[in-house]
């Protein structure tokens, strides 16, 4: 299993890589828009600002080949800032257009929770999955080999606010709120959380994205 | 239940060895530090923090390695401090698996450094490194560098909340005073950054015990590193874990 890993200068891409080798997949780390075209499955890493995220898929040429590639059922993974490029649109320095395969935005996490009380921002720390979307479990989908309630390392200031319920795949407790953890549009992932990070219940996931790039073949 | 918290292992290296010393000196070699990560990831860590100790005075990380094989297996958080000068530095530690660089002597040499860092990689990759020492000439904290051998002038509650304003998103606060000597954290200096800053803090130095750390989350840690405790099988991971939920702190399963 060959997977093409995106690659526009924004992360550690060495631990991504490491995980997918885990399992025994072909890694590519790639910047070319014909790479990224030819791809039998593609994961989007990413860490730092929305912002420098779209203007390096930008500067590449990279936006339109992934939105071919994920309209073409090819199957996506977009992790962390990944993820959140999904979206429509990122309010993080202004208003940001992302690449449009989720509906919905990228909001700042509030400096309040929902009891009046202070919480800390960035968001840092492993929090358990919740299944969302109206599931009861996660039967079905990338995260089928955890049990709810496992739980995956979050770092990040920004969190995605999806439109519609049915995309969201797992939410997290951030304080008193949920947030976003999350998505699954069609072969579309998405998680605000780094599977490669998560420990062994990270590298389930990751596996479970393997074994949907696999039916996907 | 109180609020969850992360535990951290610390793993100071000198050269090729870990090293463990008393409010940073006298330092006694452990071993390899690969062999001590890996063993601390099997039993659940939350995520391990590197220091060259020695890099701020020779101007160079040699962490690169280390981190490099750790990464093939370990598949954690880990962050990386001791010597990082420039962007180009922390962009070399990142692309060897790095996933956030602490900077102390650096940022305060030149402040701007921590604005360039968090435009370059964002806020949460910039770990701000404080060393804490009880100051003698006010009531509070004098930073320092090169590992708590100089000392800046700064009142470490300033430092840090001017830190978070030019772009850190987390703190790494540690206290000279206390650390390696396992008899409990400087709990009047947790409270006082945790109450400063709106980012998460990790808390070092003088962790003896679980009750330790049960009183370091009391003060406002979000975090808590530990060295000696662990490198010198005192306790295990697990054990603390226990320790710490049974005393209504939560952590990771």
């Amino acid at each position: 299993m060959k997977v093409t890993v995106i690659d526009y200068g924004l992360s550690n891409l060495l631990s991504v890589r490491h995980a997918l080798e885990h399992f025994g997949a072909e890694v590519e780390l790639t910047g070319d828009p014909a790479a990224v075209l030819a791809a039998k499955a593609l994961v989007l890493p990413g860490v730092g600002a929305f912002r420098d995220g779209m203007q390096g898929l930008e500067r590449l040429g990279l936006i339109e080949p992934i939105r071919q590639k994920a309209a073409a059922g090819t199957p996506l993974l977009g992790i962390c800032l990944g993820m959140q490029m999904l979206f429509d649109q990122s309010e993080e320095f202004g208003a940001w257009r992302g690449l449009g395969l989720i509906p919905g935005r990228v909001v700042r996490i509030p400096s309040t929770a929902a009891d009046g009380t202070h919480q800390k921002v960035p968001h840092i720390g492993w929090e358990g999955l919740l299944p969302a979307g109206g599931r009861a479990d996660f039967a079905g989908t990338v995260l089928a080999g955890i049990r709810p309630g496992d739980e995956c390392y979050f770092i990040h200031s920004y969190e995605a606010k999806p439109d519609a319920d049915a995309d969201r795949l797992a939410d997290a407790m951030y304080g008193d709120r949920r947030v976003c953890a999350a998505v699954a549009r069609g072969k579309v992932i998405g998680t605000q959380f780094h599977p490669e990070k998560s420990g062994p219940v990270g590298l389930s996931i990751v596996e479970g994205y393997l074994k949907l790039c696999q039916t996907a073949e | 239940m109180k609020r969850k918290i992360r535990l951290i292992a610390r793993l100071d290296v000198k050269d090729e060895n870990l090293v463990k010393g008393i409010q940073l000196e006298g330092l006694r070699k452990l071993g390899d530090p690969n062999a001590f990560a890996r063993r601390y990831y099997e039993q659940g860590i939350d995520e391990l923090l590197y220091i060259d100790i020695v890099a701020s005075l020779y101007n160079r990380n040699n962490l690169s390695d280390i981190v490099r094989r750790t990464v093939d297996d370990v598949f954690i958080p880990v962050c990386v401090g001791g010597g990082l000068r420039s962007v180009e530095d922390v962009r070399h530690i990142l692309s060897m698996g790095a996933d956030k660089a602490a900077i102390n002597t650096a940022a305060i040499k030149r402040p701007e450094l921590i604005t360039e860092v968090a435009n370059a990689f964002g806020s949460q990759c910039m770990v701000l490194s404080i060393q804490a020492k009880r100051s003698r000439s006010w009531a509070g904290w004098e930073a320092y560098y090169d590992n708590g051998r100089a000392h800046s002038g700064y009142d470490v509650v300033e430092w840090a909340k001017r830190g978070v304003a030019l772009g850190a998103g987390e703190i790494l606060l540690t206290s000279v005073d206390c650390e390696g000597l396992q008899r409990g954290m400087d709990l009047d200096l947790i409270e006082a950054v945790t109450k400063a800053v709106d980012v998460p803090v990790i808390c070092v130095g003088g962790v003896g015990c679980a009750d330790d750390i049960v009183d370091a989350v009391d003060a406002g840690a979000d975090a808590v590193a530990c060295a000696s405790i662990l490198h010198y099988n005192k306790t295990t991971v697990p054990e603390l874990k226990t320790e710490l939920r049974d005393a209504g702190v939560e952590v990771r399963a």
